[in-house]
């Protein structure tokens, strides 16, 4: 034991800086959090099924409830309308309660812990935030095929897109969920009261799960100022194959912009989460 | 190995009140020290060790850790320092090997080094059998060995331990100290180690050198024995058959050599005195020429909680009512 214990030596300070210490960190954080998942992936299994439900439940009373305005709002077929929107909802409630389980290390003391090694401080972000992409695109997988059947049509090179930029606004909401997470740590309640006060308008809003052409005036107003709208709209967009048109466009416009807020705002609060 | 120079920390509480957490500590720890600072709760003990850790910025004042300055340099000291903070550092969702695999890559080793790391890791810790177990389902015990392990995956040669015992019941404290010491005795450089604690037998018999902390400020620092035998005398605690006349036999204690602090209690009379165990008999004799009948008679030897008395007017383990009763109090 003697002998082996002065054999394993870290180089002081790893060899790599900026960039490439960047990504090295980020993929240290992400597969650090994905193992846990991978040990148990009964857990995204069970995650899968509420999508599923959802689309089940609520996609059928959607054309009813829109008596016959169905065709000039949702267009022919309405899981090609609803199908995005799931994705983009399973994504918004995946990375919007990210926060949550950072508040739980906050408790335990395995996030001081991570603070106090040589990661670079944006990494903890990313990689954490890019670790909730992966168990989404496996239920967009089988969101996608579960919905073949029914007639949703699948235009692959478009879909591949579609989830890049799902994943760009996700890593952005992920972020603003932690920053959340760390602005309310001494008062844990005010995260999921935040969350859920801010959730729901800003899924009403972008005509996520009904379409607004049917709402009134405000709202379509309103709906102008979400950056969701455009995403879903984008998203739409996609997954109907128009991987050029102004809707995915301005999708990415908001996706960009959402993710340079976003980790903005979290990697500031993430030098200050030791405090 | 550690430099501390006039290191301050305020905290703004509300809009308007700030609380000096840390008043301008200078400390020089050597390589090689097993240091312990000693303090009641919001003494200032873990905030000066988030300061050195690179946890918290200084509000003023300097200081370098393992030759870095922790503002300037903080991602270098970093990566040379162990720390096992007060909480539990392993995730709960994850393995105990996965963790400290992830932890050895995190410090730079490779696969093959880091998974080699872990091996001997969760041998000399006693934690093999463990290794493929939920952190969640770990004892308290077990969980701060595994702290203990991911503070030393890099081999560093500066461990901090905050509180590490804080929690475990006196078995499991005293088998953590087991390990801490035999690998601080297997490393290959001599491992310096700085803790934090309000323990008062774990400052006394741990460390090679006790620094006390209130209020922000160092109040002593010397090794137990000297901080004892020169700020603290000895206690005599003395009962009379009759409570009339305890204070006759307080002014006697008085009167002994470097007689101070005495207390009637009922039939009970404490004091200090110099040199307990030859003090006694003389003032046995004493009490009996004027006819006081002792019933019975202790000495009790003096305890970093009678330094922390004598420095502050307070029992620490009245500033720290948490703290257990010092083992050697009962001796």
């Amino acid at each position: 034991m003697t002998q082996t214990m002065t054999t394993t030596r870290a180089p002081a300070v790893p060899p790599v800086g900026g960039v490439r210490k960047l990504i090295r960190d980020t993929h240290l954080v992400m597969t650090r959090e994905l193992r846990p998942v991978l040990r148990d992936p009964f857990s995204v299994i069970f995650g899968m099924i509420q999508p599923l439900v959802f689309l089940g439940l609520f996609g059928p009373l959607l054309v009813g409830s829109l008596g016959g305005q169905a065709e000039s709002t949702v267009g022919s077929s309405v899981w090609q309308w609803f199908v995005p929107s799931i994705l983009v909802m399973t994504a918004l409630f995946g990375t919007t309660t990210v926060g949550a389980n950072l508040l739980f290390e906050f408790q335990t003391g395995a996030h001081e812990r991570m603070l106090v090694t040589p990661l670079s401080r944006p990494s903890l972000l990313i990689g954490r935030a890019l670790k909730e992409m992966a168990p989404l695109a496996a239920q967009a997988v089988i969101i996608v095929l579960v919905m073949i059947p029914f007639g949703f049509q699948l235009y692959p090179a478009g879909a591949l897109i579609g989830f890049l930029l799902l994943a760009v606004f996700g890593v952005g909401i992920g972020s603003l969920s932690y920053a959340l997470a760390i602005a309310v740590r001494k008062q844990e309640w005010m995260f999921w009261a935040v969350q859920q006060t801010v959730i729901f308008p800003l899924m009403i809003l972008s005509g996520m799960l009904l379409p607004l052409e049917t709402g009134p005036g405000w709202m379509q107003v309103a709906s102008k100022f979400n950056p969701l709208t455009y995403l879903v709209d984008a998203e739409r967009a996609l997954f109907a194959g128009d991987i050029g048109s102004s809707a995915a466009g301005w999708g990415w416009v908001a996706a960009l912009v959402t993710v340079a807020v976003g980790l903005t705002v979290g990697i500031r609060s993430m030098r200050r989460s030791a405090g | 190995m550690i430099r501390t120079r006039e290191l301050t920390k305020d905290f703004a509480v509300g809009k308007s009140r700030t609380v000096h957490a840390v008043r301008g500590i200078s400390l020089d720890i050597e390589d090689g020290e097993l240091i312990a600072v000693l303090g009641p709760n919001g003494a200032g003990k873990t905030t000066t060790m988030r300061m050195l850790t690179t946890l918290l910025e200084p509000t003023s004042g300097s200081a370098t850790v393992a030759g870095h300055d922790v503002v300037a340099e903080s991602a270098t000291v970093r990566s040379l320092i162990g720390y096992v903070g007060q909480g539990n550092g392993a995730g709960h969702m994850q393995r105990a090997s996965d963790e400290l695999y992830s932890q050895g890559l995190i410090y730079g080793l490779d696969r093959r080094t880091a998974r080699k790391r872990v091996g001997e890791l969760l041998e000399a810790l006693d934690l093999a059998a463990l290794a493929s177990r939920k952190v969640s389902s770990l004892s308290g015990g077990q969980r701060r060995r595994l702290d203990v392990a991911m503070g030393l995956v890099h081999n560093p040669s500066l461990l901090f331990l905050d509180e590490p015992s804080t929690g475990l019941d006196p078995h499991n404290r005293a088998n953590l100290w087991d390990h801490i010491l035999q690998m601080r005795q297997q490393a290959a450089r001599p491992m310096t180690i700085m803790l934090t604690t309000h323990y008062l037998d774990e400052a006394d018999s741990m460390a090679g050198r006790v620094v006390v902390v209130d209020n922000g400020e160092v109040i002593a620092d010397d090794t137990a024995e000297a901080l004892k035998s020169e700020l603290a005398g000895d206690r005599v605690v003395l009962s009379l058959d009759d409570a009339g006349r305890a204070g006759e036999l307080a002014a006697l204690v008085g009167r002994m050599p470097g007689g101070r602090d005495v207390v009637v209690d009922g039939d009970a009379v404490t004091g200090r005195v110099a040199n307990g165990p030859r003090t006694l008999p003389v003032l046995l004799r004493e009490a009996d020429r004027a006819g006081l009948t002792v019933v019975s008679a202790q000495v009790h030897r003096p305890t970093l909680d009678d330094v922390f008395l004598s420095l502050t007017g307070r029992s620490l383990r009245e500033a720290e009512n948490s703290s257990p009763t010092d083992s050697k109090e009962a001796a």
